[in-house]
């Protein structure tokens, strides 16, 4: 009997490929040789356009990166532009900066649960996990407006303050998840299906993992305890007390566990900040780069000329460069920001984490089946928007 | 239907017209085809709170079974080909939504990688606006699809030698 | 200071004269180093400094200095818990960083992608983000936001 290796093109179109992603298989069989990822399906440009574009503007591009953590890309860019600056942001802006984060964690978390169960079969998961997800969205769309595309963060604190209602939402949300992962929990966790699928697939060892570059839960499933928001606090973080999720075999189930680890965490975060949430301005108090309260741009002409200067010119920004990460759901997100002194970024660049942890799964998923392939792409837990940029 | 039941009460007279698309717009099969960020909100659509599938909408994952597609996000320039192709592969009639600003225009990325507008590309049906759009843009502008499609004029008559023939519109 | 960094002092007593300015600024230190030296210097810093991440590796474009990009590194040490950034002027190619990390793989061919900078034994130097028959390199600052086949909108800033 003979052999032979046979090529499979997987994407751009697929279900299971979380978006425009595109690999190319070679199959010895069934069994994964050999995997060329092709990206790039949803590169729109964003880094060159933010050149062309003041600080303000390009808050609303980092949205549309990883769409499902929005905030997360916000709060990434807005403490470097003022860590650029030097600004230092009030404490209630702080404490709502985590709450929002953490929102977008569970969120992008939710999603993650959602799709990859889904991926591997378990569809119960998906519809209960969107359901939840829905009580998110109606804080973001509370807060912002807006369900997916937030622009909430301003640089030197919020847009506006957080409405009534608020923290009556996010206590909701603090009481009853915890019950609802439990459901999900017992629906995968002792699932034997689930555990097949799971255990033992996609192991990376630590050594690889941070020769790869991995950051995030990837990380952190394969042993290496590396979180950003407690080895470089920003935004108060250090004020919180949680644990930070590390697992032990590098494999797609151990790396599920550090993801639900980290949901429950999120929930006492969100319980500690709700309790540090006092009253106060949610802006600093730098005219020369927040925009003037919405009562004096309707009701004064200083205000409405002040609103119109930041708007359409932006501010200066001192010469220089800065680099901030913060732990977004799929890693280490950063942002790196070359100034010359002018009021738009001289350049902007993002340190993608799904774009570095992708590069990994050719490494993670060589020898597995095909079938298997799938569950490593849902346990990197990918975003094609930041991918891409 | 302007008939007194002459020929019973489990007959009804209508036209081909009407009963063909009366069950295309009944069951719209969309194919699974998200691109960026309105993919997310098309997820959120179909699946627990606003279920689409109530409207018997339900997505394929391959387009030789689709009879829709919901261009759900920005298209590139790399990937136009690749969507083509993908349409082109779906059977007729098929429809197409440009659900959100990207496939719309190509909303705020107005840059070199990205195509301005899916129509420049595919014949548009329905656009939906929105930044991505919310759940609730995207049925109504399904449902406006099916109110696009039940006014649509065929000519299966003509096969059989009864009626008219449509030439489509130059 | 810059100066008194532990990673900047072993820096300057081993590679004394390819380190071209230490700078630091907003408490990120910033080392500019000769690129024929580039190799050497980011694998003490990974071996003997246990810089052992590589963050990011990217590229500025200064367009009208010369040597014309600067290739930038961010590295951090688990460890330590510290970043350092390495940065090296270059022309059109630099030594390739894949042999000390596999991060730099597909971060260096977007670098190569974007702005066009030739990474030297780069296992898999392709274009990464755009199509494989692009011509340009976009994220280059003569190269124009909206492409080079089509006007520019007038409308607004951009």
């Amino acid at each position: 009997m003979s052999t032979e290796i046979m090529t499979l093109n997987m994407g751009p179109q697929h279900p299971s490929t979380h978006g425009v992603l595109r690999l190319v298989v070679e199959l010895d069989g069934e069994i994964v040789e050999k995997i060329t990822p092709h990206i790039g399906y949803l590169h729109r440009g964003i880094e060159k356009l933010s050149e062309h574009r003041t600080y303000h503007q390009t808050i609303p591009l980092t949205d549309r990166m990883d769409y499902l953590a929005p905030m997360h890309n916000n709060l990434g860019y807005v403490l470097a532009v003022e860590k650029l600056l030097g600004i230092e942001v009030p404490e209630r802006a702080q404490t709502v900066r985590v709450i929002m984060a953490e929102l977008t964690r569970l969120k992008s978390h939710l999603v993650w649960i959602a799709c990859h169960a889904l991926d591997i079969g378990a569809m119960t998961v998906f519809l209960y996990a969107f359901r939840e997800r829905e009580l998110v969205m109606d804080i973001y769309e509370m807060v912002s407006g807006a369900r997916m595309t937030s622009n909430f963060f301003r640089v030197g604190g919020l847009s506006k303050d957080v409405p009534e209602g608020f923290v009556p939402a996010v206590q909701n949300i603090v009481d009853t998840f915890i019950g609802h992962f439990d459901t999900y929990e017992g629906l995968l966790t002792k699932n034997t299906i689930w555990l097949q699928r799971t255990v033992g697939n996609g192991v990376i060892s630590a050594e690889d993992a941070i020769n790869y570059g991995l950051s995030g839960p990837p990380l952190r499933g394969s042993g290496v305890d590396f979180d950003l928001r407690r080895d470089e606090p920003y935004s108060g973080y250090e004020g919180y007390d949680f644990q930070v999720a590390v697992g032990e075999k590098g494999d797609t189930f151990d790396r599920y566990k550090c993801r639900l680890v980290e949901m429950r965490q999120s929930i006492s975060i969100l319980k500690q900040a709700l309790g540090k949430l006092k009253p106060g301005p949610v802006l600093a108090d730098e005219p020369q780069v927040c925009y003037p309260p919405k009562e004096d741009v309707y009701n004064s002409i200083e205000g409405l000329i002040h609103h119109f200067k930041i708007a359409s010119e932006g501010f200066p920004a001192p010469e220089g460069e800065v680099y901030v990460g913060v732990e977004n759901p799929k890693g280490e997100l950063g942002y790196y920001l070359v100034s010359d002194g002018s009021a738009k970024p001289y350049r902007m660049r993002v340190r993608p984490p799904s774009f570095v942890n992708l590069s990994a799964i050719e490494k993670m998923a060589k020898g597995s089946m095909m079938a298997d392939l799938v569950a490593v792409i849902g346990t990197l837990d990918i975003v094609l928007g930041e991918i891409d940029r | 239907m302007g008939v007194d039941q002459p020929l019973g009460e489990n007959i009804l007279t209508t036209s081909l017209d009407s009963l063909v698309n009366w069950a295309r717009k009944s069951s719209i099969w969309p194919m699974t085809f998200g691109l960026a960020c309105c993919a997310i909100e098309m997820m959120a659509t179909g699946a627990a709170k606003h279920d689409l599938d109530r409207f018997g909408i339900i997505f394929r994952a391959s387009p030789r079974q689709s009879d829709c597609i919901i261009i759900a996000g920005t298209v590139t320039k790399k990937m136009l080909p690749v969507i083509q192709t993908v349409y082109e592969q779906m059977p007729e009639p098929k429809w197409v939504i440009a659900m959100g600003a990207c496939a719309c225009s190509g909303g705020i990325f107005d840059t070199y990688s990205v195509v301005q507008g899916i129509d420049e590309a595919l014949p548009v049906d329905v656009y939906i606006p929105g930044c991505p759009p919310r759940p609730e843009a995207l049925l109504y502008g399904i449902m406006k699809l099916q109110d696009k499609i039940s006014k649509e004029r065929n000519s299966f008559g003509s096969t059989i030698g009864l009626g008219e023939k449509l030439e489509p519109a130059a | 200071m810059a100066e008194n960094h532990r990673a900047v002092v072993k820096l300057k007593e081993r590679f004394a004269d390819s380190i071209l300015e230490c700078k630091e600024f907003r408490g990120e230190v910033t080392v500019t180093v000769k690129k024929e030296k580039i190799l050497e210097i980011l694998k003490t810093l990974k071996e003997d400094l246990r810089y052992n991440f590589l963050t990011d590796v990217t590229a500025v474009d200064y367009l009208g200095q010369s040597p014309r990009f600067m290739v930038v590194y961010n590295l951090y040490s688990i460890p330590n818990k510290d970043r350092l950034r390495v940065k090296a002027p270059v022309d059109d190619s630099i030594d390739s960083a894949t042999a000390l990390w596999n991060t730099a793989n597909w971060l260096e061919r977007e670098v190569y992608d974007l702005m066009g900078i030739n990474f030297v034994n780069h296992p898999d130097l392709r274009r990464i983000l755009m199509p494989d028959d692009w011509v340009g390199y976009p994220l280059r600052k003569d190269y124009p936001l909206q492409g080079p086949d089509r006007e520019p909108y007038k409308g607004r800033l951009s």
